[in-house]
């Protein structure tokens, strides 16, 4: 009921939150950062098995050449995003931690840089089979952050029926503007990309979705489209986290994707525009993902914008070239609700990272997080959740260690840590900080039991 | 409400930002939305209420203070839940009750109310009503010993009653009022009027609050502009007074409709006695009421049946403040039972949900 009326008075999906939305960098243009001095290219920067890496140390390496391949389905290949020599397979820091293979890259100071490798193609003419293998060689990953294959996900199960591919350009989460400036800037290569997926799952429309502060490419886009083009564009209420699949979903089609279910189940299946901009460039050429739009942004950076940034490039670089001279104490990567932060500067740009927020203080690492006051029942958090979970329940169960409760009867695991829980809580109980703990702990149960 | 963002980063996992009130800030303005009721009261009812006010406020404070000394918590002073708890208090006492028993129901609303649960958060029932309670059973004879508003002297002398001794009884108001009032008051409010004597107040009266009744419980339009305030600020949860204002009209209209001598109108109903400061300050005590969106107005309109119940087939004139308890007492049970259905989900059936989680 509650969803009806939203979905047809507002374009918008119940609950949520409006965070400030910062959008700084909307209105400047995509431009191209230099290269670096080196650049780091991790082998598991997807979900999935990590790929293989097919050169060794020493060897001459040009621009868009692959050099990892994918080690089984779930998996992509990598490219060289620079001509240049490789200087290493090394264990490099990443954002999360953990060190992790990578294939180090030396640009060649002279070479010219031009993207020689791959060959046009006319995949109209590939089957179905084909166009999944082609493709799952580009690497595409989602961009959106999710960073799952995009073939996987292109590949749905014999039987299933898409009748709607969502193209989503919602980009909810605050500061970032890069997935506004590609729609801006490359609309017709979202579009064929858009069109190439449509081919793919056979589905017979496709709808980009886009908050209501990005009235300039809904209108780049709309110029774009034909009459009477099966695609259409639709501006949603801006509200976080319209962009979350789900909740687009709901938005656009009404339709509710069950617990623990797949998009595909219920007849569609969504892609960042970022993704499927990726995917209408490279395909047509035959090449690999080598680079990707990133929103620098925040109080403490002096020029910040929408860098076309080669991947691997170390965050050191990139925040020197914008003007910034921090630690790691100041960035997030990703979006303030969803982002991570990063534990050092020589963690390198993947194919994941949409934007890097650079606050303007330090923080305290290791300062004690203010001291939460106990939960007043106020009920905030059970109007902000856009799963309609109840976080105030979930909250009191994770303080009493009681984590199999709070899957078995408040549906832990549906929550996908979209943080507005913990946003809008007036007592600063860190709510999604408890839930993730609580899934880790429920993981690690099933796995010894 | 002009939102800030705050971008001092606590913890370094996301959410990396926070907006909300902070506790203190909410039960602040519930504070501030208090101030005009009682000062309002005090216009009423002069000196003696401005004192049962201090009286309680103070009696609750300390009695908080005390507790988390022994302890040995951090004080919870600065959270304002307390100073709430005390004001809402003085508010359903008559204005002439005697000082050292309005300081008896602030402890005992403390420290029966809210310490012996685990303080702010883990209380079942209001505070201040469980603290009213007491006193309606302790004291049943000066709580519902009223006194008339706008005595011409109310700001120079006390009720005689305020300033009774610790366990002597009450000095009888009645003297005084003669002395000082009009004719033929007979010191009861419209309620009772109504239910024991079939007399009609007049509804202008009750909005403006012309009427004698407790401290704060009488002026129904300006409980209403207060409660606004909060609802206007998502401090306070609008569906909670608008189910019980309505269920309990429905409710009484029914009646109404079928004995209009024996039962007073709806709107009496609605605007006498402390079924305004109940509906609007007491049923909404976030704490001891559920949150789940079904449960809230479950949970409302319990709370107008029972009040309507109470009043017209009690014993007793006021049924809201019972009413309210049970509510509270049954809020728990009613959040479990109302679960919402997550995104997703199928509909849990009341009865099923054992079953599906076997299978
Ligand atoms: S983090 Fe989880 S519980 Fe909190 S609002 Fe998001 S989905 Fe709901
Ligand atoms: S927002 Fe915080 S204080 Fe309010 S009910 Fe949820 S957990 Fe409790």
């Amino acid at each position: 009921m509650a969803g009806l009326i939203h979905r047809a008075w507002r374009n918008s999906f119940p609950h949520g939150i409006h965070p400030p939305g910062n959008k700084f960098t909307n209105r400047l243009p995509i431009k191209r950062l230099p290269f670096a001095d080196e650049l780091i290219i991790p082998l598991s920067q997807h979900i999935g098995a990590p790929a293989e890496p097919i050169v060794h140390r020493g060897q001459e390496v040009v621009r868009g050449e692959p050099i990892a391949k994918a080690s089984g389905f779930v998996s992509v290949p990598m490219h060289s995003p620079v001509t240049g020599v490789i200087a290493g397979i090394e264990l490099t820091p990443t954002a999360k931690g953990p060190k992790t293979k990578s294939i180090i890259v030396r640009p060649h100071p002279g070479a010219g840089q031009k993207v020689l490798y791959g060959a046009p193609q006319d995949y109209s003419r590939l089957d179905r089979n084909e166009l999944i293998t082609a493709v799952q060689d580009t690497g595409i990953v989602g961009l959106g952050g999710a960073a799952f294959p995009l073939h996987v996900k292109l590949a749905t199960p014999p039987g299933t029926i898409i009748d709607t591919v969502i193209a989503n350009g919602c980009e909810c989460e605050p500061f970032l503007t890069a997935d506004h400036r590609l729609m801006i800037e490359h609309a017709d290569e979202i579009i064929s990309g858009i069109q190439l997926v449509m081919k793919l799952s056979g589905a017979k429309q496709a709808i980009i979705g886009l908050e209501n502060n990005k009235g300039d490419a809904f209108h780049a886009i709309k110029m774009r489209l034909p009459d009477k083009s099966p695609i259409s564009a639709r501006l949603l209420e801006t509200k976080y986290p319209q962009g979350s699949e789900k909740m687009l979903i709901t938005t656009l089609t009404g339709r509710e994707v069950p617990s623990g279910g797949f998009p595909y189940q219920v007849g569609v299946i969504v892609h960042n525009v970022a993704t499927l901009a990726q995917l209408g460039t490279l395909m047509p050429l035959r090449r690999g993902l080598i680079e990707r739009v990133v929103t620098v942004t925040g109080p403490g950076v002096k020029k910040p914008g929408n860098y076309l940034t080669p991947l691997g490039t170390p965050i050191r670089q990139l925040l020197d070239y914008v003007g910034f001279s921090g630690t790691a104490n100041h960035l997030i990567l990703g979006g303030p609700m969803m982002g991570s932060s990063v534990a050092s500067l020589d963690v390198p740009v993947t194919k994941a990272v949409g934007g890097i927020i650079v606050l303007a203080e330090e923080r305290k690492i290791d300062e004690h997080p203010k001291n939460a006051d106990p939960c007043i029942k106020c009920g905030r958090c059970l109007q902000a959740c856009p799963l309609k979970l109840n976080p105030s329940q979930l909250g009191l169960l994770a303080a009493k260690r009681q984590y199999q409760a709070m899957e078995e009867e408040f549906h832990l695991n549906d929550c996908f840590e979209c943080g507005c829980c913990s946003y809008v809580c007036p007592s600063s109980i860190p709510l999604v900080q408890y839930f993730r703990i609580a899934k880790a702990i429920n993981r690690e149960q099933l796995i010894t039991a | 409400m002009k939102k800030r963002l705050n971008a001092r980063v606590e913890i370094r996992t996301s959410p990396h930002i926070h907006y909300a009130p902070s506790v203190s800030q909410i039960m602040r303005n519930v504070v501030y939305a208090l101030v005009p009721i009682s000062l309002f009261g005090i216009y009423q009812f002069g000196l003696s209420a401005l004192a049962l006010i201090v009286v309680t406020t103070a009696s609750c404070l300390a009695t908080e203070h005390l507790f988390m000394r022994v302890s040995d918590r951090a004080s919870s002073l600065h959270d304002f839940s307390a100073v709430i708890t005390g004001l809402l208090l003085a508010l359903t006492l008559p204005p002439g009750f005697p000082l050292w028993m309005a300081a008896v129901a602030g402890f005992i609303a403390i420290a029966l109310g809210k310490v012996i649960f685990g303080g702010l958060g883990y209380n079942i029932l209001n505070p201040a009503l469980v603290g009213r309670a007491f006193v309606q059973a302790a004291f049943p004879v000066a709580i519902t010993t009223w006194t008339p508003a706008f005595i011409p002297g109310r700001f120079s002398e006390f009720v005689p009653s305020t300033l009774t001794l610790p366990f002597l009884k009450p000095i009888s108001p009645a003297e005084w009022i003669n002395a000082n009032a009009i004719d033929g008051f007979t010191g009861a409010t419209p309620l009772a009027l109504q239910k024991f004597e079939q007399i009609q107040t007049s509804t202008i009266d009750l909005l403006m609050g012309m009427t004698s009744g407790s401290a704060g419980e009488s002026s129904a339009l300006l409980i209403m502009a207060c409660g606004l305030y909060l609802a206007f600020r998502k401090m306070l949860d609008w569906r909670i007074p608008v189910g019980i204002l309505l269920s309990s009209a429905l409710f009484s209209a029914l009646f109404y409709l079928i004995n209009p001598d024996l039962y007073p109108p709806p709107l009496f109903t609605l605007l006498s006695g402390g079924m305004m400061l109940g509906a609007i300050f007491m049923a909404t005590d976030m704490v001891a009421s559920p949150l789940t969106p079904l449960g809230v107005w479950s949970y409302a309109i319990l709370i107008g049946v029972l009040t309507v119940t109470i009043r017209f087939f009690g014993g007793l004139p006021e049924g809201i403040m019972y009413a309210i308890l049970l509510g509270n007492a049954a809020s728990p049970l009613i959040a479990s039972l109302t679960q919402p259905r997550a995104y997703g989900k199928e509909r849990r059936s009341l009865f099923n949900r054992r079953q599906k989680e076997e299978s």
